[in-house]
């Protein structure tokens, strides 16, 4: 009796938290759309079967509960009222299952004019690359990574020098551009998320993923580690900004390519040997 | 309904099951430390694995301390939290539910409700639960060893099991892997056992289809488990391999902290296929012998047969084969081959008929039922909200694009605690206290019982209902903190720490639980021969509680385990064994009331 009345409580309760509570999704900044569509959906159609089945139950403990002058229905099957509830059941998962397949279709098929950049993971950083003027990413291999080349470019590959290298600062994407981001990591997995994009992917060494999205929204989002990835797991953190193509373009004339700073670095090793040299010379002359 | 519900004794198939010579102990440490008697190694398996549980349980209380509260425990550190996590995944997971599920109940139950004196191969069953215990020893001593235990997360991705980011790199992962090695081991000499003594010792009459849905269940999730744990066991060897050798089965090139690593060719995500090609099976090696048990308990409970016992095993036999060809819906992120979504997404959504209709039935056999609200009951109601909750939310993550925002954040933290952490161990408490006058010849106290019903029961649900809501927002699972983000309201804050004082409270009501049983086993009532006037032969042993070898002459049985209210007889039940002859026919002039009152 108190448990029927406690399931009632129970259904309608998370109902009601459902749809007041304060704890919501993000506003979306991408084309994922379909993604918060097929939630919805799974939404109304579960909802309404858990609320069914829970009402439905409470009845059955109400009405049926144990009485002295009662004595329990004998009813082994019915094949009829299984087949009944299978059916349905199955019209409930196709539901669920085709605006499904429907959006990872999409989320599978790169649009063509989608431009490539690439997330680099490591403990606990995120960095990133784009392509330069010839629009192409220059090939990469872990075993070159060293202090010039954090990005292990390819020495020998000429679509490398011109990229365009963003080393712990933001990610800055054009509004409304489809981006395919590949995904690097050069020690253990990581998972490139941003909550208002939808879409997230693991990072995983020895091999390049990917997926796409077109930023629909204008502003600045966090952009986390969802796949443990060590003690800083959680210390991971990177923004991307969303900005009108003028904008975005300004930002990127202002970036350094890897040729810009292969350069820069034997500047500074020359520095130091300079200073080196002085060094020596203040020494002896003591 | 002939084929169930036959009570006719030419039904008995010929098979004769020959008696066995059982090794009877001749000393104190035979019969109950080195036994051979499957009861007292259930007891032992139970006793081992709720112990290393209420570790698991401490665990949380951790984790949670540091989730509700950050900043405001300074013992607990980032590499400590994630020790927390990974110990108290794999403990509950492996050590916890599964031992306790196939050793314990499988031990304790399969001879007895089967008609059996013993398992058929006491000695390696014996063996089976010394190997398990020095499995737990390995894995508690990691507590112990320099650096600590490993803080991989229990799902021991390389490389970073393996890597020095990771706390625990040092011994941790490597008593860790040997634990789940010996686990195997131990686990696969019991698991033959139990397939073997279903298949080969059943009482004559006991045909599959009048077995019992709780041996159903138990069967398969064993049969489950002797071929998932072989993928896990590879898995593990081939890292410890990578750990210890430096070989390269999942170690790519790496460059870890600015210096290249010796390793080069492995695959990280072939240890992700062969760690959820047991991972999955694993949640049915759980999930299985908690459908079966519940159904047994619903049953009894509410004195009508369970509803479709038929169609009941089939769906068992189903979602066990099924559960085999879905393990990649646990790595929609992981970076495999995007294809692969259109065909995990589908084999899991199929896999939601046969369970939802298994759901269905729990409903319908209460439907018209007689319902006893005793505390096995209680759970089982409990374990239905819940299990249907679980099971609702897997039909998110399990649909691939929907999956997609919401794997590694909180929503699946809340989903997976819900169907197979919340639900399985309600229907473990509901056995407890459905089974220990059984082992105990004492009834459980009813009052402490409700009690722990109620806080457990209301409070879990307010623990995992809202945190799918967390996920929601995007709150990342497996944080130390969140720290600052411009996308969680402070409010996200509030709703963590009302759930760390939920899960305190709940943890309380385990102590009571736990003290209940050590009470009630010292001065508990009394408990009657078949005090839920069950159908099972269980209940119908020479010595009571069973002693060595069960029964006195192997029971002979006539019908299936649901035969309950059966119109036209005076009893609400008749035990599996009971000889048609014997059946107390009503009088045409009894009147209702005396029909139950005995």
């Amino acid at each position: 009796m108190v448990l029927a009345i406690v399931l009632v409580i129970l259904a309608i309760g998370s109902v009601v938290f459902h749809f007041l509570s304060p704890w919501w999704w993000t506003e979306i900044a991408s084309n994922w759309g379909s993604i918060d569509d097929t939630i919805i959906i799974t939404f109304w159609i579960t909802g309404v079967v858990y609320t069914v089945v829970i009402l439905f139950m409470a009845y059955c403990l109400y009405k049926y509960r144990y009485r002295k002058d009662r004595r329990a229905a004998y009813e082994p099957e019915n094949t009829k009222l299984e087949l009944w509830l299978t059916g349905l059941t199955t019209v409930g998962v196709v539901a669920l299952l085709t605006p499904g397949l429907l959006a990872w279709n999409d989320f599978v098929t790169v649009p063509d004019d989608a431009t490539e950049i690439e997330v680099l993971g490591q403990q606990w950083a995120w960095s990133f690359r784009l392509p330069g003027e010839d629009g192409v990413l220059g090939t990469t291999s872990a075993k070159n990574i060293n202090d010039d080349n954090p990005f292990g470019i390819n020495m020998d590959d000429p679509n490398g020098y011109d990229d365009i290298l963003i080393e712990y600062d933001d990610l800055h994407l054009p509004l409304d551009r489809p981006v395919k981001v590949l995904l690097r990591a050069i020690d253990v997995l990581h998972d490139f998320y941003v909550p208002q994009f939808r879409a997230k992917m693991d990072l995983v060494p020895g091999m390049v993923t990917f997926f796409w999205l077109t930023p629909i929204r204008e502003g600045t989002f966090d952009i986390l580690c969802a796949e443990l990835c060590g003690i800083g797991h959680h210390t991971m953190r990177g923004l991307v900004v969303v900005e009108e193509l003028s904008a975005y373009q300004e930002w990127l004339q202002e970036q350094s390519t890897f040729a810009d700073m292969l350069a820069s670095n034997a500047e500074r090793r020359m520095g130091k040997k300079i200073q080196l040299t002085k060094n020596q010379i203040t020494d002896v002359a003591r | 309904m002939a084929h169930v519900g036959d009570t006719q004794a030419g039904n008995i198939p010929l098979a004769e099951v020959p008696d066995v010579e059982l090794y009877h102990p001749k000393s104190w440490i035979t019969k109950y430390v080195f036994s051979q008697d499957a009861k007292v190694i259930a007891i032992q398996y139970s006793c081992t694995a709720i112990a290393i549980g209420l570790v698991g349980l401490v665990l949380s209380w951790l984790m949670r301390l540091q989730l509700g509260f950050p900043d405001t425990f300074s013992f607990i550190e980032a590499s400590d939290y994630y020790q927390y996590v990974t110990m108290h995944g794999m403990i509950m997971v492996i050590y916890l539910l599964t031992a306790l599920f196939l050793g314990g109940f499988g031990n304790y139950l399969i001879p007895l409700m089967v008609g059996a004196r013993d398992m058929v191969f006491p000695y390696v069953n014996m063996l089976s639960y010394w190997v398990y215990l020095i499995a737990v020893i390995v894995l508690t001593a990691s507590f112990f060893v320099p650096g600590g235990p490993t803080g991989a997360g229990w799902t021991l991705y390389p490389p970073q099991a393996i890597l020095s980011g990771t706390p625990g790199q040092e011994w941790g992962i490597i008593l860790m892997l040997v634990s789940l090695i010996l686990f195997i081991i131990g686990f696969t000499m019991g698991g033959l056992n139990y397939v073997v003594t279903v298949l080969q010792a059943r009482a004559r009459g006991m045909t599959l289809m009048r077995l019992p849905l709780t041996i159903w269940g138990i069967f398969v999730a064993t049969i489950l488990a002797l071929l998932a744990f072989p993928a896990l066991f590879v898995a593990c060897v081939m890292m410890l391999l990578d750990r210890v050798l430096g070989t390269s089965f999942f170690m790519p090139d790496i460059v870890e902290i600015g210096e290249q690593l010796a390793y080069t060719g492995g695959s990280p995500i072939l240890f992700q296929h062969l760690f959820w090609f047991f991972g999955h099976p694993e949640v049915y090696i759980v999930a299985l012998p908690a459908f079966g048990i519940v159904s047994d308990l619903i049953s009894v409970h509410a004195r009508k047969s369970i509803f479709g016992y038929r169609m009941m095993v089939w769906a068992i036999i189903a979602i066990g084969g099924l559960s085999f060809i879905v393990w990649a819906h646990h790595m929609y992120v992981s970076g495999m081959n995007p294809y692969f979504g259109f065909f995990f997404a589908t084999t899991t959504l199929i896999i939601a008929v046969p369970t939802a209709l298994k759901l269905y039935n729990w409903v319908l056999t209460l439907w018209k039922g007689n319902i006893h609200f005793t505390i096995p009951m209680l759970f089982c109601i409990a374990f239905i909200v819940t299990f249907l909750n679980g099971g609702i939310t897997g039909l998110f993550l399990g649909n691939v694009a929907v999956d997609v925002p919401l794997s590694d954040t909180m929503f699946v933290v809340a989903h997976f605690h819900m169907v197979m952490g919340v639900a399985p161990i309600f229907v473990v408490f509901g056995a407890i206290y459905h089974w220990f006058p059984l082992m105990s010849g004492r009834m459980l106290n009813e009052g402490m019982g409700k009690f722990h019903f109620w806080v457990t029961f209301v409070g879990a649900y307010l623990i995992y209902f809202p945190m799918h809501y967390l996920g929601f927002v995007g709150v990342p699972r497996r944080y130390y903190e969140v720290g600052e983000t411009s996308f969680i309201p402070d409010s996200a804050a509030d709703l963590n720490a009302f759930i760390t004082v939920m899960v305190l409270i709940v943890g309380f009501a385990q102590v009571v639980f736990i003290f209940n049983i050590i009470r009630s086993l010292i001065k508990g009532k009394l408990a009657e021969r078949n005090p839920w006037n069950a159908t099972t032969l269980e209940w119908q042993t020479a010595e009571f509680p069973p002693g060595h070898g069960n029964f006195g002459d192997l029971p002979v049985v006539y019908r299936w385990a649901y035969e309950f209210s059966l119109p036209g007889v005076k009893d609400d039940f008749i035990p599996q064994n009971l000889a048609p002859n014997l059946i107390n026919m009503a009088d045409d002039d009894d009147s209702v009331d005396e029909q139950v009152a005995e």
